[in-house]
């Protein structure tokens, strides 16, 4: 029999009225054409984006069944995709706001109409709260509430029940953009109030098996490792409705049964897949395979400077020189990105980042560095990647291996899983060559440098100390785009990073996803999580 | 050997087990704690700083000395409680409960299949040696043996998901719009049918067919080499051409008396393939997105998750305890020779 026929007799037999047969009625009763099948690697391991120890996918949830007090616009790439928008800060649940005349505070509208999925209607207490805890929590959402110069409850007042105001420690231009990260959701604080204990004051043992929210999206259930199914939320007020009544998100471990799915027309959306698999479905045109360049992210090699050669800039230069970048642009990504490799001149003239270094495969000018820094007979290192990142660093690895090999420097390969990489990488940062890719929240220049060249920063695992960098970082990260200062200062960074290459970057790795032809809206997003609102599907 | 022999040979088995299970307790707890990952810097997320890590830390309870944090470990073991899995968010025996049964019901199909084709053709290949039914056996055995589980695996979802359209979406134990019978047992199978709901069944049955029979293929070989090569010494014996002397009857013969003293080596070889199968489970597992435990041990031991590695390691120390005993006093069972004092 086969699976379809299976399906259609088994609702037959439930339209006949057999009574055991009731309780599969609800999950079948939104149907196969209002509901959206997703199936990914790893779910959610929590429904609280505050809790310690939250997983990447967990954002998703933050996005998908909260509001925040305004999201993002979107635009359109040059390839199709839709994107969001970083310069265009909308309306979610504020419908608006003002900045005090002396820019050091600022007075938000909220809905009057938006309620939580319990009805009750939503206050700028429920907002107050939501943000005293996120400030107070500790761990991650208190670290990225910083980023926004978000510090302490005192900042956060409510006025009345819909206006709710911030004070501003300090101007800074990414203040207002952090309130559209995931993190800064606005929770039911009467309901959770009623599950704080004194030792939990926040209710995180209760959040974090049962969202309190009131975004577009209400849980129907969340079975752990397994699945997590959203219903609509039809009273929402913070946006148009979405396209679909269900979300039903699948976790398949295994990336061949994902793709089996998909083209099988089993399920609607693919996440997760190895850029080899992308390539192919977007060759074979069966499915919609849709990727943006991920912002503020380079796939890119790190040069500890506790690794005595590296200290020397010839020799990292000569690195710079020695890597196959169009082989592994076409071996490790498979074409998903935008090259690296190749920039014209080490003179920057925009502010764009990441922006293609001016550097290419010129294995003699590799020599010829290397001989003048005095290590004409090369050396020896070992080259380190994450395994869990194997499907484009391992073949990365092997190439820059070979790469270097034709210029003298011998390297070993050092495979090191997931936990480990982060102790050894970002914490004692001891790697003296290894793989990366960081990439930042929020889109600007000087936010990848804050993380990535200054010194004893998490990202900086090349150990990278330049004092003009750590002058130059602390005083742009909080200017205003438009500020005069700015764009000289920008375009400082860069010059320094590509005349010193701590970080020799190959490419800027697409976001992929593939989804079923019929399927509409997918956007991607800086958090790199599935937003199901703007989602359709066509029967 | 009466029925008390037997309770008395359970009970000193079970009293056997409690300084090897100490011992793994121990062992384990030792051994998360030197894998060089550090948990806390993993879980702080993407953009931790140093004080976040430490507040994960403690969170984590892992700030304390390792004395500490082994009474820590014991003292909670005590009670029951095996700690919260970070990876997954929830405590580390709601996990097990709800993964070991997956696991397991996984396993044992795929091993009752495998001993319902291995067993008769490894007989058949025992009694008619050089026969096309001893050459399939051959053929069989080493397919088995040459195929690693996710290729079969892979192939099997290629082929009749894919290509075929005979099964069900691989996508772990029930279909999409299926919900889980009410739990009982944990086994869908025979949950479903407590409550006489033939469709989940159905739908439970489906989507098991495929791992099972991956499963299966993978412990056929070993079986049936076992039977096989067990039965053809058994039938060569002494006591065998005795009985054909008295002319009793083949059947007699074959399943009374040879099959019976052939059964103690394919049962040890039961309780190794049993073990394999919950080692190979994890790659089964991950291609058809199986909820069950290896998959779950897998993904903790890569995230340094320590009270999920824990936590698995000691439940798979007692399941084996178990199935040791359960071979032991079917052995006493089979063979009258194996004494209560053995």
């Amino acid at each position: 029999m086969k699976r379809r026929d299976f399906l259609k007799s088994s609702s037959l037999l439930m339209g006949a009225g057999v009574l055991p047969l009731l309780k599969h009625v609800p999950a079948h009763a939104a149907g196969r054409e209002d509901t959206i099948v997703v199936v990914l690697a790893n779910g959610p391991n929590s429904m609280d984006i505050h809790r310690k120890g939250t997983n990447r996918p967990s954002y998703a949830i933050a996005v998908n069944l909260y509001d925040r007090l305004v999201g993002y616009g979107s635009k359109t790439l040059a390839n199709g995709t839709t994107m969001y928008d970083f310069e265009t800060i909308e309306p979610e649940l504020a419908e608006s706001w003002e900045l005090a005349p002396d820019g050091m505070s600022v007075t938000f509208k909220l809905r009057p109409d938006a309620t939580f999925h319990d009805g009750s209607p939503v206050t700028a207490d429920d907002v107050k709260w939501s943000f005293d805890r996120a400030v107070s929590v500790g761990g991650f959402p208190t670290v990225q509430m910083k980023a926004g110069s978000l510090l302490k409850p005192e900042q956060f007042t409510a006025v009345d029940a819909t206006t709710f105001k911030i004070d501003f420690i300090e101007k800074s231009k990414l203040t207002i953009p952090d309130l559209g990260v995931p993190v800064p959701i606005i929770i039911n604080a009467k309901e959770a109030n009623k599950h704080a204990t004194a030792d939990d004051p926040w209710a995180t043992e209760y959040l974090h098996r049962t969202p309190l929210g009131g975004g577009a999206f209400k849980l129907e259930r969340w079975d752990p490792g397994q699945q997590v199914v959203y219903t609509r939320f039809d009273d929402w007020k913070s946006g148009p409705l979405p396209g679909v009544k269900r979300v039903i998100i699948r976790e398949v471990p295994s990336a061949s049964t994902r793709r089996a799915l998909l083209e099988k027309g089993d399920a609607d959306v693919s996440l997760d897949l190895p850029a080899k698999d992308f390539r192919e479905l977007a060759d074979a045109g069966k499915v919609s395979v849709q990727g943006a360049p991920i912002e503020n992210s380079m796939s890119a090699l790190g040069l500890n400077m506790n690794f005595e050669p590296f200290q020397k800039k010839l020799v990292r230069q000569a690195v710079a020189y020695a890597i196959p970048y169009d082989d592994i642009f076409e071996v490790a990504a498979f074409g998903r990105g935008v090259k690296m490799n190749g920039g014209t001149s080490f003179k920057p003239t925009t502010t764009d980042w990441p922006q293609p270094f001016p550097y290419d495969t010129d294995y003699d000018k590799a020599r010829e560095l290397l001989a003048e820094a005095g290590y004409k007979d090369g050396f020896e290192v070992p080259l380190s990647f994450n395994l869990g990142l194997a499907d484009w660093s391992e073949p990365a690895a092997l190439l820059v291996q070979e790469g270097l090999g034709k210029v003298g420097i011998k390297s070993t390969l050092d495979k090191i899983p997931g936990a480990n990489w982060r102790t050894k990488a970002l914490v004692e940062k001891s790697l003296p060559l290894h793989l990366k890719n960081f990439g930042g929240w929020l889109n600007y220049a000087d936010y990848y440098f804050f993380w990535v060249y200054q010194y004893g920063h998490l990202f900086n695992s090349m150990n990278y100390k330049n004092d003009e960098i750590e002058a130059l970082v602390n005083s742009t990260l909080k200017l205003e785009v438009g500020d005069p200062a700015y764009k000289p200062n920008v375009l400082r960074m860069i010059e320094i990073a590509f005349d010193e290459v701590p970080l020799i970057p190959f490419y800027q790795p697409f976001l992929d996803v593939a989804t079923q032809k019929n399927v509409s809206g997918y956007e991607y997003w800086f958090h790199r999580q599935l937003d199901a609102r703007a989602l359709a599907k066509k029967s | 050997m009466g029925g008390t022999g037997k309770l008395s040979l359970i009970g000193r088995r079970l009293l056997q087990a409690v300084p090897s299970l100490i011992g793994i307790v121990i062992v384990t707890f030792v051994l998360t704690r030197a894998l060089p990952g550090d948990p806390a810097a993993y879980f702080a997320g993407p953009a931790a700083d140093e004080q976040s890590i430490a507040e994960i830390r403690t969170a984590l309870g892992l700030d304390g000395s390792l004395p500490e944090q082994f009474w820590a470990y014991v003292t909670d073991l005590a009670q029951g409680d095996l700690g919260v899995s970070i990876s997954t968010g929830r405590p580390v025996v709601e996990e097990i409960f709800e993964r070991l049964p997956a696991s397991l019901e996984l396993t044992l199909t795929g091993l009752l299949l495998a001993i319902a084709i291995a067993l008769p053709l490894g007989i058949l290949a025992a009694t008619r040696p050089n026969s096309w039914v001893d050459h399939l056996c051959r053929v069989v055995v080493t397919a088995g043996v040459s195929l690693p589980v996710f290729f079969t695996g892979l192939f099997f979802v290629y082929v009749f998901y894919f290509v075929v359209d005979v099964v069900p979406s691989p996508i772990g134990r029930l279909d999409i719009f299926s919900l889980a019978p009410p739990r009982v047992t944990g086994f869908y199978l025979i949950d479903s049918l407590l409550v006489g709901d033939f469709q989940t069944f159905g739908a439970a049955a489906a989507q098991l067919a495929l791992p099972a029979i991956t499963m299966a293929m993978f412990v056929l070989a070993p079986l049936a080499r076992m039977t096989r090569g067990s039965m053809l010494q058994v039938l060569g014996s002494e006591f065998i051409r005795t009985a054909n002397a008295n002319g009793l009857e083949r059947r007699t013969i074959l399943y009374t008396y040879a099959f019976r003293n052939a059964l103690l080596p394919i049962l040890t070889t039961l309780g190794m393939v049993f073990s394999f199968m919950l080692g190979a489970n994890v790659l089964v597992e991950k291609v058809f997105a199986w909820p069950g435990i290896g998959s779950f041990a897998v993904n903790a031991l890569v995230v340094s998750d320590f009270a999920a590695v824990q936590g698995f390691v000691l439940s798979m120390a007692i399941l084996f305890v178990m199935l040791n005993l359960t071979i032991d006093v079917l052995y006493t069972l089979i063979d009258p020779r194996v004494g209560i004092e053995g």
